[in-house]
């Protein structure tokens, strides 16, 4: 796990002090809102609509116990017990008081953790593969690639008044947990003849003007890459439009010049600065690499699990939806589900995340992730120990069997939280999934990612879930529109707009007609949502929501 | 012949603890709505609302709000004022969690 060098300490302990002075002066009424604002949002501050937030980065989703533990410290001492996880792989808190927030940083920095980057128009929080580093499926561990990022976008001169915020995602697997076609720039590394490099992607995106990334090069070395970065991303400083915001993202230029044109650019761009490289980003990756080193794995019996899998039905449950494989058999990936039925998604008591903490010290080397789908890692349980990790996370209503099911659903804030919303998303998740449970149909449906936005932003990725669904105003009422076919996987597609959308009480059965639908139309089990909505189109899945509909208003 | 002006209401956040607060008739803030000055005149919005932006180490983000008289004082006519008055939907948290409490 990469440890924070000296350098990192000390750069943290000035930033914030220096912000604790800024707070000061925002108190005493020296300094104005329009003054403090900008930089209370480089500290991660927002204000929201029932108080301040706290986004606090969590680097490519790696967290230890410790820092775990000082999350849930800052949840109990200056928050409502609880923390968000978002999206982002960031942790939000909802209620901090502006006084208490310096202080909040300074027991952060204890963990080396900090809220830096994670607003503004800058290279955010580099998200990655929550499964990095065990999954069986990966050409090498993408993280430390990733803090390679992190320390190079951090306070880099040229990156700090971009046109706008930039988002960087990567894996090191063909299969994509990490949405890399929906960012700035996604990498996936890949071995060509014994070298490592990446592939790189440009101008995917979410939001108002949803683009899936495309191509910029099929295989960059490792040795070219970052300079290769820093060529592709100061093209786009200098084109990218800042006179206007909807235009001013990466995909825009992508989409305006077309791709052939920024791969000529970036070509000539890194021509000219891949002198100045001149290889100590390399011997900075050795050194980050060695702080990734795999844990000591454990051999030894797996007899306890096999027998507790065929003797449990609630663990064999479990199991059969919330556990991948490792690279190593005698070991698993446990996905622990913030979905409980009903639950809000991603949130997380102070004390589940200290029992988790203790999971991961005691079974799991140590280690937790944050998926951008609002769950919770441990990477490395030896299979021995996954019965009594399952006891303990069902004492704590951690053990919900749901994962990639349909109450495993990604939900953004929305408007019970967010000052951008323009409706709800929260209660819309916890109905579908209290809905479902109640039927009794959540395993038999199967594979199914709906995704919720509470405004155009899509931080709820909802263009990308099987069923998409965003929250509109629409004339002064809640309004919910309806996206099928998306995908943020390997695969990855855009959903497309169903029609018309549903009031807050219709979407909850106007989902329901959409279920039903599949049951019937699917060819069998084996057949998820998605490939059955690929396979016949848009049009039965219409016809259940809106020809139903209509027979209803008749009745 | 002149639009009938919507009444407003002059709303921000606390700048200490963020939460919404209304701006009253006798130049208080309060954490209820109810308390609010309703505003019936564009002039007199103007004013309320510069009055509110100069207590710059008090309140944060002032504006005015759409509201409609109700039988306890102004109410919201829109869903995200009615949020806004009342908390998250998902816990009784914020003004949902203590006894409303006028504020100095
Ligand atoms: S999608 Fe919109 S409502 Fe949801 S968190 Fe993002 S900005 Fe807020």
């Amino acid at each position: 796990m990469y440890l924070y060098s000296e350098f990192d300490t000390a750069f943290l302990a000035e930033r914030n002090a220096q912000f604790r002075a800024q707070v000061e002066r925002r108190i005493d009424g020296s300094l104005t809102e329009d003054e403090f604002k900008p930089l209370r949002l480089m500290n991660g501050l927002y204000l929201q609509l029932h108080a301040y937030m706290l986004r606090v980065a969590i680097p490519y989703g790696t967290l230890s116990s410790a820092q775990m533990r000082q999350l849930a410290l800052l949840a109990e001492k200056w928050d409502k017990g609880y923390g968000h996880f978002t999206t982002r792989q960031n942790i939000q808190y909802n209620w901090p008081k502006l006084r208490d927030v310096p202080d909040m940083l300074d027991a952060l920095a204890k963990v080396g953790l900090h809220a830096i980057q994670t607003s503004g128009n800058t290279i955010r929080n580099v998200t990655a593969d929550h499964f990095a580093g065990a999954t069986a499926d990966e050409v090498a561990d993408p993280r430390p690639y990733a803090e390679l990022l992190r320390q190079w976008s951090t306070d880099h001169p040229e990156f700090q008044f971009m046109p706008r915020k930039f988002k960087i995602a990567i894996t090191g697997a063909e299969a994509d947990r990490a949405v890399i076609k929906a960012h700035d720039i996604g990498l996936q590394l890949v071995e060509r003849d014994g070298v490592l490099g990446a592939k790189v992607l440009v101008g995917g995106g979410l939001g108002r003007t949803p683009m899936l990334g495309k191509v910029l090069n099929e295989f960059v070395a490792f040795d070219d890459l970052l300079a290769y970065l820093e060529a592709a991303v100061s093209v786009w400083n200098q084109l990218g439009r800042r006179d206007n915001k909807f235009k001013s993202r990466i995909k825009i230029t992508v989409h305006e010049l077309g791709i052939e044109e920024i791969r000529a650019r970036t070509e000539a761009r890194f021509a000219e600065i891949r002198p100045e490289f001149r290889g100590a980003d390399m011997e900075l990756l050795e050194r980050i690499k060695a702080q990734f080193a795999p844990p000591a794995f454990r051999d030894g019996s797996t007899a306890g699990f096999e027998s507790a899998y065929s003797n449990d039905p609630v663990f064999r449950s479990w199991i059969d939806t919330n556990i991948a494989p490792h690279k190593r058999a005698d070991h698993a990936i446990v996905t622990v589900s913030l979905k409980a039925h009903g639950a809000t998604p991603g949130d997380a008591t102070a004390e589940q995340m200290r029992l988790l903490a203790d999971l991961a010290e005691r079974y799991g080397h140590d280690e937790l992730r944050i998926s951008h789908e609002q769950n919770v890692i441990l990477p490395h349980v030896h299979k021995s120990d996954l019965p009594a990790v399952h006891a303990a996370l069902k004492e704590h209503g951690l053990a919900t069997a749901n994962i990639g099911l349909i109450s495993d659903i990604i939900a953004c804030p929305g408007m019970d939280y967010c000052a951008l919303a323009t409706a709800r998303s929260i209660p819309v998740a916890q109905q579908i999934a209290t809905r479902f449970d109640e039927l009794k149909l959540e395993h038999d449906i199967g594979h199914l990612k709906i995704k919720i936005s509470g405004c155009i932003n899509a931080c709820g990725h909802h263009h990308v879930g099987h069923i998409g669904i965003l929250g509109l105003d629409r004339a002064g009422v809640e309004n919910y529109q309806i996206t099928l076919g998306g995908d943020g996987t390997e695969t990855a597609a855009l959903g497309q707009r169903t029609g018309p959308g549903f009031a807050y009480d219709q979407i909850v059965p106007a989902i329901e007609r959409l279920v039903y639908a599949y049951l019937d139309l699917r060819e069998g089990p084996e057949e998820t949502f998605l490939q059955t909505y690929r396979r016949l189109g848009m049009a039965p899945f219409k016809s259940a929501l809106y020809d139903e509909e209509a027979r209803a208003d008749a009745a | 012949m002149p639009r009938a002006y919507t009444p407003k209401i002059v709303t921000a956040n606390d700048l200490l603890e963020g939460d919404v607060i209304y701006l009253t008739a006798d130049d208080r803030w309060s954490r209820r709505m109810a308390e609010a000055e309703l505003i019936t005149d564009e002039a007199h919005a103007q004013l309320r609302l510069l009055d509110a932006e100069r207590q710059t180490d008090r309140v944060v983000g002032a504006y005015l709000a759409d509201a409609q008289a109700g039988e306890s004082g102004p109410e919201p006519t829109h869903f995200r004022e009615d949020f806004r008055r009342r908390g998250p939907s998902n816990y009784r948290h914020g003004k949902q969690e203590t006894a409303p409490q006028p504020r100095a």
